[in-house]
């Protein structure tokens, strides 16, 4: 037990040394490695990217060879979905703010945060030996045949994946306990920040989804020992069975990487523009939507796999749902600018640039649930380009300007904005470079995932690749503007943007160990800016 | 759970960023309601897998479900559900803070888990000696169906998952027996013998709905 001697001393200088982190159960210690942890595995897959990038300058094959080219797209997807876009909104800002947000001492469950954390380092230490085991190379959707094959490799992956996905169950059980039942007196649920409302739908999907996807890579791994027969159709087993119990999990997962990003969007487009949001139920409860229709969706990623046509359209007809919540944040977005005094800080820049890019990323999405089209554009460029616009475009925008938001209260001290703007506007502009070419590329029906293309895509490729620079420059501009800052940034005052959420207003900066020096009594809600009361 | 643990007959203390005990027990049922949701979808996908392989091979699936014996079936969910009463019972007198008779319903339990393990294994090793094993192991003879493999592979993931959560019930029993032997159960506080009870009776249920589609189905 904690000494209660220190209950008043920041959460960094209340302890040192290097077992004063390893064995912690303090939420913010906790949400700092995981902020780490998945930055650094943002730079190996962003790495492995770069590197097939560079491949696909020339149609020629040059740089690396076919085989390196296939490890090198599995190891980005493997890394890029499990160690990163799952858990970082949720394990690095959600650990570290959810019972800030909520005026609580810490999660309900401690040392269950701890072993969630301990669970990924495990699960991402397991990733890295399959690196040297052999070549992974079955994407990160692990198919069947491909992924029954005996391979090494792809059974470390598989091994990997299962220990973090409980690592995810873990922490989305406990988010949801500690929003039940951690609340300080008079923050009601209709009170409650929308990064809370955010994180609460994205455990629903972790609790709920989650354990399918353990049960189906277990069943791959007796398949691969045994040959127990289930998806293996050489000894009557069902590879389609196989794609319905992955996408029943990572469909559900797609919500899991962007849902927690909504919230943070909400929170920063309010606070910078000084007005209460606009529709603050249509906005909590749209996220909540999402949770439950995403369930419903997941065969849409197998219109061209041999579904019946039954489930075809029932599936695409589902899918426009999912549009429905979506375009309620974004409209209520947009409203809340309306009007507001906008102040265009570097985390709003992030803020207008999820506006932009999940846009897009949604509409895209509408465009390949329907079923005619999509037959045309299934596993094309198209593809791919969607769903980075969601996952790279919103949640790891969305992650980065959190990160910008949240780094005065997480360090106590304060970045340098004018390269911080620089780091924004860089991403922004890499990333849509790098993306909305492939768009069109995609929608000339160039396919994904090949070493070699026509060279009439060259221009296209070309233009992404130099897309993926500069959005690597923006990454490194913002790695290197907040790290100068922790040793020679301003001390940050308790609450430098003027927010309303109880971790700007009643706790210190950055925070005593057990959050508050006393327990916040919650009046009003998360985002009553005063001038609005006159 | 407070670190008070170590010495005696010490009254419980509240972790330090709860509130009150209520709190603090509410906490821990909500999460342990969760967990056990998520273990309904875990083995809920695993049922979906056996209900495809039935409607896609039905004959290998009777011809399967034939060769298990529903008797031993039958004598296991007896013990099992037996041993969900004298857990529930457990749990009931824990709540009175009864620690006699929390420990004799806890070791009833054991007993009847045990006892499942133990048709358990007589049952695996009967399969070991027809060769009815997984796919690649598997050398059974006097099958029609070329996939009755798959049943088998079916049942021994299925029923091998259940059997870990068995024993995994069974630690908690013993953790609760601990407990109780250090007398530390009272009215305000019970929480690991509520949570090792709802945990068993998830086991329980699983269970009920593993003996009628492995063993009845067929017959």
């Amino acid at each position: 037990m904690i000494a209660h001697v220190h209950d008043n001393v920041n959460y960094f200088k209340v302890r040192h040394g290097i077992m004063s982190w390893l064995a912690t159960v303090d939420h913010k210690r906790i949400g700092l490695m995981y902020l780490a942890s998945t930055a650094l595995f943002f730079l190996l897959g962003g790495t492995f990217a770069g590197l097939f990038r560079i491949e696909l300058w020339s149609p020629e094959p040059g740089f690396i060879s076919q085989d390196t080219y296939n490890r090198f797209f599995t190891l980005h997807g493997v890394i890029m979905v499990f160690l990163v876009v799952v858990p970082a909104i949720p394990g690095a800002l959600g650990n570290f703010l959810l019972p800030l947000q909520l005026g609580a001492k810490d999660l309900a469950f401690p040392k269950l945060n701890m072993t969630s954390l301990y669970l990924y380092w495990l699960g991402a230490a397991i990733a890295i030996i399959s690196l040297f085991v052999g070549k992974a190379d079955s994407g990160w959707t692990f198919y069947a045949p491909y992924s029954i094959s005996q391979n090494p490799a792809v059974l470390w992956m598989l091994v990997a994946a299962f220990v973090l996905g409980f690592s995810s169950i873990l922490t989305g059980l406990n988010f949801i306990v500690t929003i039940h039942n951690m609340r300080a007196p008079g923050m009601t649920w209709y009170r409650l920040p929308l990064f809370v409302w955010s994180l609460y739908a994205t455990a629903i999907m972790q609790i709920f989804a989650t354990p399918v996807l353990a049960v189906t890579l277990l069943l791959l791994l007796m398949e691969n020992f045994f040959g127990i027969g289930i998806f293996d159709p050489k000894l009557g087993g069902d590879p389609i069975l196989m794609q319905h119990f992955f996408w029943f999990y990572s469909h559900p997962a797609v919500y899991i990487i962007v849902v927690p990003a909504f919230g943070i969007t909400s929170e920063l487009i309010t606070t910078f523009s000084r007005r209460d949001i606009f529709g603050y139920k249509f906005i909590a409860f749209s996220s909540v939507a999402i949770a439950v229709i995403g369930f419903l969706v997941w065969g849409h990623h197998m219109f061209v796999a041999g579904q019946s046509e039954v489930a075809d359209t029932v599936f695409s007809f589902l899918t426009f749902f999912t549009a429905v919540p979506s375009a309620i944040k974004v409209f209520n977005w947009t409203t809340t600018l309306y009007k507001g005094s906008i102040e265009l800080r570097s985390p709003m820049l992030y803020g207008l640039a999820i506006l932009f890019n999940f846009t897009i990323g949604g509409l895209t999405g509408i465009i390949l649930a329907i079923l005619s089209v999509d037959i045309h554009l299934h596993d094309t460029y198209f593809v791919i380009s969607h769903f980075h616009y969601v996952a790279m475009g919103t949640t790891m925008v969305a992650f980065i300007g959190g990160i910008h938001y949240w780094w005065p209260k997480m360090t106590g001290k304060m970045y340098n904005e004018f390269w911080g703007k620089v780091g924004a506007i860089s991403i922004f502009v890499g990333f849509n470079l790098t993306f909305f070419v492939q768009l069109i590329m995609g929608s000339q029906g160039s396919p994904r995932r090949y070493y070699n293309y026509l060279p009439e895509f060259k221009i296209h490729h070309d233009i992404s690749t130099l897309g993926f620079a500069v959005l690597a420059f923006g990454l490194f501009v913002a790695l290197i503007n907040l790290l100068v800052s922790l040793k020679s940034g301003e001390t940050a005052p308790q609450n430098p943007w003027g927010a309303m959420t109880l971790e700007w207003t009643h706790a210190a900066t950055p925070p005593v160990l057990f959050n508050f020096e006393e327990t916040p009594a919650v009046t009003h809600g998360p985002y009553e800016y005063p001038s609005e009361k006159v | 759970m407070a670190t008070s643990a170590s010495s005696g007959l010490k009254e419980h203390e509240v972790a330090h960023h709860f509130d009150d005990l209520d709190q603090e027990f509410e906490s821990h049922k909500t999460g342990m309601w969760l967990f056990l949701a998520s273990e309904i979808m875990m083995f809920g996908a695993l049922f979906v897998g056996l209900i495809v392989f039935l409607t896609r091979w039905p004959g290998a699936y009777h011809e399967g479900s034939h060769h298990l014996d529903w008797r031993l079936g039958a004598v296991n969910t007896f013990f099992l559900l037996t041993s969900g009463l004298t857990m529930a019972l457990a749990a009931y007198h824990g709540q009175q803070g009864n620690q006699s008779k929390v420990r004799t319903q806890l070791i009833l339990s054991i007993l009847f888990a045990c006892g499942f393990l133990v048709v358990k294994s007589i049952e695996y090793s009967a399969k070991f000696e027809h060769g009815t094993l997984p796919g690649r192991f598997w050398h059974g003879e006097g099958f029609t169906d070329p996939h009755t493999h798959v049943f088998f592979g079916l049942y021994f993931m299925m029923t091998g998952l259940h059997a870990v959560h068995v024993l995994v019930g069974m630690g908690l029993m013993i953790w609760c027996l601990i407990i109780s032997t250090r007398e530390r159960f009272t009215r305000g506080w019970f929480t690991p013998i509520e949570m090792a009870g709802l945990y068993w009776a998830l086991v329980d249920l699983i269970w009920i709905f593993l003996f009628p589609m492995l063993y009845l189905v067929g017959t």
